[in-house]
């Protein structure tokens, strides 16, 4: 199946894929760069996808080496522990895709906890979030993808 | 053909059926449930006091899961004897099997207190009807008095926050979650329960329970303080169900004791879930770990190798077992997981809001606790679990923030370019 992959050496640690993904999966999705600005600007944001930077995290510079970043995201494993883990069984495989049941999760977290990726996130009122590769919400394809401006995310089958 | 028994119908049970469907779609399953619903996970049930869930919401897998899988269930049956190849269960009929999954869970044990049989409005908390029972007794202005501060007395305090008139939870233990946290972490959250209107009274046990003329209760603690109430929940805690293994000779001691392969030492019976005994990781010792991921963990396992031919070494394995827990109450997150061994390392972190516990030992991470800030906390168990050596991390970075960074480069590719 088509999975989101990186390739670290383009990323260029912009973050704009954070910013892509918290508006495709915004309510005011959809409505271009007027929607993106009502539904980001001035707010905290809550995406799927995180950058980890050598350059922003002082604990992982080193000086020796140029700065390196790239992103995070669920890596829909073939045998996923998030959804074995699950309490309420809102975590489950759809043709592959690792995808919740908002309406079931209890925001328990335990997810999280197993999560060997640290892929799973979570919003401000404690609702769990992860990765679905926008093919629920109105963007249909990972909009992280699609706004990375150096190939630094690829959506393709390996 | 082969027959499959399943008795429980849990968590365990239900990946049960997963794993032996993995492995053998037409053998018969046969699930004695003794409760009457399908499969729910039973943490839920504070969630459903709270309101954050519902009966359709709070079932485990879709209504068409045993049909899916070909799988009979027995509602309201209980197992009464487990033979050679048989179970006895106490309608009078007995189900032969080729292979027996045991999912029998935990039940409740209710200390003997002076005067409780004098109290009619006792409950405990540990079963759907449990809470479907204290949902009806409940009235705005009720005074509830939890005696247990662990998890299950907890969460049944947050379940019934807001909708009751007053809270008051006791323990023996001189703080609360004792089994999890130590005592500048309980304290934390002990203070964030109290602020939501909790009351405690911890070091103390109710030494007798009386019934009050107009119809209330009081407690009289061994402090010699006393609680007035009118409704009782017992959550002192709970008794793996061994029963039926141990009367048919089987291997027992807290749970019924089984092997990586979910194995007891009767043939051609399993066990999984909070009925069963395994060795923890970075311990060794061979534990009660009644946590969901466990349970299934293990009920799958059982039912991949009840499912494959017994040909010397089990077909699935799960050798890697942890004590783990991920709680949160009223908007405060708690994670713990592994264990802190006998001089062991500890860098710990913390503020106002937060507070972070790592223990290390011999080269290895072993455990920690999360108070707050848990973010990708799944890193720092996948070190434990997996025994990842510290040697091949960088956990000066690791320990202040949990990355991918710090396994190299190697690692970093392995997940991020290709299929995991």
């Amino acid at each position: 199946m088509k999975r989101v992959y990186v390739n670290e050496q383009w990323c260029l640690g912009c973050h704009l894929c954070e910013y892509n993904c918290a508006y495709a999966n915004s309510p005011k999705a959809g409505q271009g760069l007027y929607g993106m600005v009502d539904a980001l600007k001035d707010k905290p944001i809550f995406p799927r996808i995180t950058i980890e930077s050598t350059d922003e995290d002082a604990s992982c510079a080193d000086p020796s080496q140029t700065a390196i970043s790239y992103a995070v995201q669920c890596r829909h494993c073939t045998d996923p522990i998030c959804v074995k883990s699950c309490i309420s069984g809102a975590l489950h495989k759809e043709n592959g895709t690792v995808v919740i049941d908002h309406d079931k999760c209890v925001g328990c977290f335990t997810c999280i906890l197993v999560c060997p990726y640290g892929a799973i996130t979570h919003d401000d009122t404690g609702a769990v979030q992860k990765c679905e590769l926008c093919l629920k919400n109105t963007a249909g394809k990972p909009a992280c993808v699609a706004g990375c401006p150096n190939a630094a995310i690829v959506f393709e089958e390996r | 053909m082969k027959q499959y028994v399943i008795i429980g119908n849990g968590v365990a049970a239900a990946a049960s059926i997963e794993g032996i469907r993995s492995r053998d779609s037409q053998g018969l399953i046969t699930v004695v449930s003794k409760e009457k619903y399908p499969v729910y996970c039973r943490p839920l049930i504070s969630y459903l006091l709270e309101g954050k869930t519902d009966l359709t919401r709070m079932q485990y897998r879709d209504p068409d899961f045993y049909k899916n899988n070909k799988a009979e269930v027995l509602y309201g049956v209980s197992a009464e004897k487990l033979s050679s190849g048989k179970v006895e269960l106490d309608n009078g009929s007995s189900l032969p099997f080729d292979e027996c999954i045991v999912a029998t869970g935990s039940d409740p044990f209710v200390l003997p207190f002076k005067g409780l049989d004098t109290v009619e409005n006792k409950y405990t908390f540990q079963t759907l009807d449990d809470a479907l029972a204290i949902e009806k007794a409940i009235r705005k202005d009720s005074r509830v008095f939890i005696v247990g501060a662990g998890l299950i007395g907890l969460k049944c305090a947050e379940g019934l926050t807001g909708r009751v008139g007053s809270i008051t939870v006791c323990d023996l233990a001189d703080r609360v979650l004792s089994s999890i946290l130590d005592a500048p972490t309980a304290s934390i959250v002990q203070k964030h329960l109290e602020k939501n209107g909790m009351s405690f009274l911890l070091a103390d046990s109710a030494s007798e329970f009386k019934k009050n003329a107009d119809g209330a209760y009081t407690a009289l603690m061994s402090s010699g303080k006393s609680v007035d109430f009118d409704i009782l929940v017992l959550a002192v805690g709970v008794r793996a169900g061994t029963r039926l293994v141990k009367e048919a000779g089987g291997k027992v001691e807290r749970g019924i004791v089984i092997d990586e392969a979910c194995r007891t030492s009767l043939d051609h019976v399993y066990a999984a879930g909070d009925c069963a005994q395994t060795m923890e990781l970075t311990q060794g010792t061979s534990k009660v770990m009644a946590i969901l991921p466990n349970a299934y963990l293990e009920g799958y396992t059982a039912g991949v190798n009840a499912a494959s031919e017994d040909a010397g070494s089990p077909a699935a394995v799960f050798d890697n077992a942890i004590a783990m827990n991920s709680i949160g109450f009223m908007g405060l997150h708690i994670m713990s997981a592994g264990s802190a061994p006998e001089g062991c390392q500890v860098y710990e972190e913390k503020d106002q809001d937060h507070w972070k516990k790592l223990f290390t030992k011999d080269g290895y991470l072993t455990g920690f606790m999360l108070v707050g800030d848990i973010d990708r906390a799944g890193i720092y168990t996948n070190m434990i679990r997996n025994r990842i050596p510290l040697s091949e991390v960088d956990f000066e970075s690791m320990k202040k923030l949990p990355n991918l960074y710090a396994f190299g480069e190697k690692y970093r590719h392995h997940i991020l370019t290709g299929e995991v």
